[in-house]
């Protein structure tokens, strides 16, 4: 069975053959380019993910609070020379909490909201007394906040009466582990004993040796805060939302809301400075890429001269030879995104062989996800196309009798 | 059954129009071919047979002066109907075979018909098949142009000009590269084709012994004709 290609890409092809070493490099340049970019944009995805995903395994995407407490000038009279004083915080409830937390739920993109009570306490036993983060929390709805049950070292991620959380640090700290018991005691007196039925490894040592996890009417007790919560954590579906759902919630509840963007603005501003050097590195192999198939093409037109007369002269229109050049322009990138695909491939591998965390794992996985080569090829191709366009409009304007004489 | 094929009515060419060195090439030419006319065209060189030859191929426009293809006035046709024109009804023989060096001879002389049906097929393969076959070239078929001698060449290219069964086959100096043998062999084949699908043909060449074989001789002198006479 003979494949029967139409006139331009039977000719594209042929001319493309015929040019051998030309062909060889120009693939060549095209496949490395297409490499560079896979490779560099499938690397940096994968570590930008990393690094959000680290940054937000152990905290909430947003967080609602009480608005902070001010005071006001009783005679509002700028006649008056006033001093105010800031007010120091206290730790207050979220007024009607659940009607918030109900108004959260509702929000669209918002997949979970978890009720937290938390204030500081010591973590005591025998002579050493640690500080701590007491935090009430109601497990079920916790787990969708911060998926604890990954990083449980023993036991499991559920309080209930005097049973608690906490850190392997704090375990070391104390000398405990699980089933001991230790105290806890608060500044405003209270004081609970507590036995430890889990013990977790969040991977930041500061947190393992401060978090001690209780239920939350303990910790509301505790605190002093009958039936009250002091923040309320949410899950948002896209996490780059986070920030315009944070303020729309503040403008329906008034409260305070801050999204982890706010609070990891610096990382923020570095993932961003990371994306844009990349696109700059990208842009630049991209016109590397186009100005040298073009340059190729336009050597190719000369050195066809002739051939291009003769099919002239056989009654090939202009729009006929445009696309003989087009299709091998097109014919360039669409080739070479595949070995580039495959050069890049090869890259990560090898890379993710040799690259490895503290821990031993690789610092990324091995795979190319299947839309960087899809845009691989759609770019490169394009760009063969486009770059075609000046050699390819230079052959179609060729006089045949001219190129003939040649 | 003889209705011209082309008929020029003053026609003239100007090269660098609006220049120093504007050149008139051909000063109001009237000349007609016929259909199974077999014509030669000879003349010094720089005479303007070459000129000639490309605005009856419709290869270039006239500057001045009437050029009828087949009845129809070429000037209002425009470019796209133009280049259809050449590849369906006329068949070029150049005086270097001109093939295209990255297909096989089988593909050469396919691709006029590639070219006017946009995508080769069996029975273009064929037709170009027996065209081989008849130009004593089957054997060849799958060589390219490279691998052929000078001889075997220029059959190929004339097997190509005839792909299409052309009106008019148009050859400048189609036996100039060759020896006198070959030369015969190729004339003897034009002739043969011209008799047999009863084209016109116009030929230009330097050789008097084939000039005198044709029907008529066409002499050309400083872009006008000299004489234009029948032989004997």
């Amino acid at each position: 069975m003979k494949l029967r290609l139409p006139f331009a890409p039977l000719v594209a092809l042929r001319f493309l053959r015929e040019g051998r070493m030309q062909t060889l490099l120009i693939l060549a340049g095209t496949a490395g380019g297409v490499a560079v970019i896979v490779f560099l944009t499938q690397l940096i995805t994968q570590l930008q993910a990393q690094i959000v995903d680290r940054v937000l395994g152990s905290q909430a995407h947003v967080v609602i609070r009480p608005l902070e407490e001010a005071n006001l000038r009783a005679i509002d009279d700028p006649a008056f020379a006033t001093l105010i004083e800031p007010r120091a915080q206290r730790l207050r409830s979220i007024d009607q909490w659940e009607n918030v937390a109900r108004l959260a739920a509702d929000m669209p993109g918002v997949t979970a909201v978890s009720p937290m009570a938390t204030g500081p306490a010591f973590a005591l036993r025998g002579q050493a007394s640690k500080s701590v983060a007491l935090m009430g929390v109601d497990p079920t709805l916790y787990r969708r906040i911060v998926r604890m049950d990954e990083y449980m070292l023993s036991g499991r991620f559920a309080v209930e009466g005097p049973r608690a959380v906490i850190g392997t640090e704090l375990a070391k700290d104390l000398g405990i582990g699980l089933e001991d018991k230790l105290r806890v005691m608060l500044p405003n007196g209270r004081d609970e004993l507590l036995q430890v039925g889990g013990i977790f490894d969040i991977g930041n040592k500061d947190l393992n040796r401060r978090w001690v996890f209780v239920t939350l009417p303990l910790a509301q007790s505790l605190l002093d805060l009958p039936g009250g919560v002091s923040s309320l954590d949410l899950t948002v579906a896209d996490i780059f939302e986070a920030q315009a759902l944070a303020d729309r919630l503040k403008g329906a509840t008034g409260l305070t809301v801050d999204s982890w963007m706010q609070t990891n603005a610096q990382l923020l501003a570095a993932l961003r400075n990371q994306t844009v050097s990349n696109n700059l590195i990208r842009s630049f192999v991209v016109i590397i890429v186009a100005l040298g198939i073009a340059s190729v093409l336009v050597v190719s037109v000369v050195q066809k001269q002739k051939e291009i007369g003769i099919l002239r002269a056989m009654g090939a229109s202009r729009a006929m030879i445009l696309q003989v050049f087009l299709i091998q322009g097109s014919l360039v990138g669409a080739v070479g995104s595949v070995i580039g695909s495959l050069l890049a491939f090869g890259l990560l591998q090898t890379f993710s062989a040799i690259y490895r965390n503290a821990d031993g794992t690789p610092l990324f996985s091995a795979e190319l996800e299947p839309r960087f080569i899809l845009m691989a090829a759609l770019v490169a191709t394009s760009v063969g196309l486009a770059s075609a366009l000046i050699p390819a409009r230079r052959a179609a304007r060729m006089d045949p009798v001219q190129a003939i004489r040649s | 059954m003889t209705a011209p094929v082309i008929e020029l009515t003053g026609l003239t060419k100007t090269y660098n129009i609006g220049t120093p060195v504007e050149t008139e090439v051909l000063h109001g030419l009237d000349l007609s071919l016929m259909e199974g006319e077999f014509a030669a065209l000879i003349g010094p060189s720089g005479s303007g047979k070459s000129t000639l030859l490309n605005i009856i191929g419709l290869l270039e426009r006239p500057t001045g002066g009437r050029l009828a293809f087949a009845g129809r006035n070429t000037a209002t046709l425009p470019e796209a109907e133009i280049t259809q024109l050449r590849g369906r009804s006329i068949g070029f023989v150049f005086q270097f075979h001109h093939l295209l060096p990255a297909f096989s001879a089988l593909e050469n002389v396919m691709m006029p018909a590639i070219i006017a049906h946009g995508a080769p097929s069996d029975a273009l393969e064929a037709t170009a098949l027996q065209l081989l076959d008849a130009v004593g070239l089957k054997a060849h078929a799958y060589k390219k142009p490279g691998e052929l001698s000078g001889g075997q060449q220029q059959r190929v290219a004339i097997a190509r000009a005839l792909a299409l069964k052309p009106r008019l086959i148009l050859a400048d100096e189609p036996t100039g590269n060759l020896d006198t043998r070959t030369a015969d062999d190729i004339f003897a084949l034009l002739r043969e084709f011209n008799r047999d699908s009863h084209c016109a043909c116009l030929i230009v060449t330097h050789d008097p012994r084939l000039a005198a074989r044709c029907d008529r001789v066409i002499r050309l002198v400083d872009g006008r004709i000299a004489d234009d006479l029948p032989t004997a």
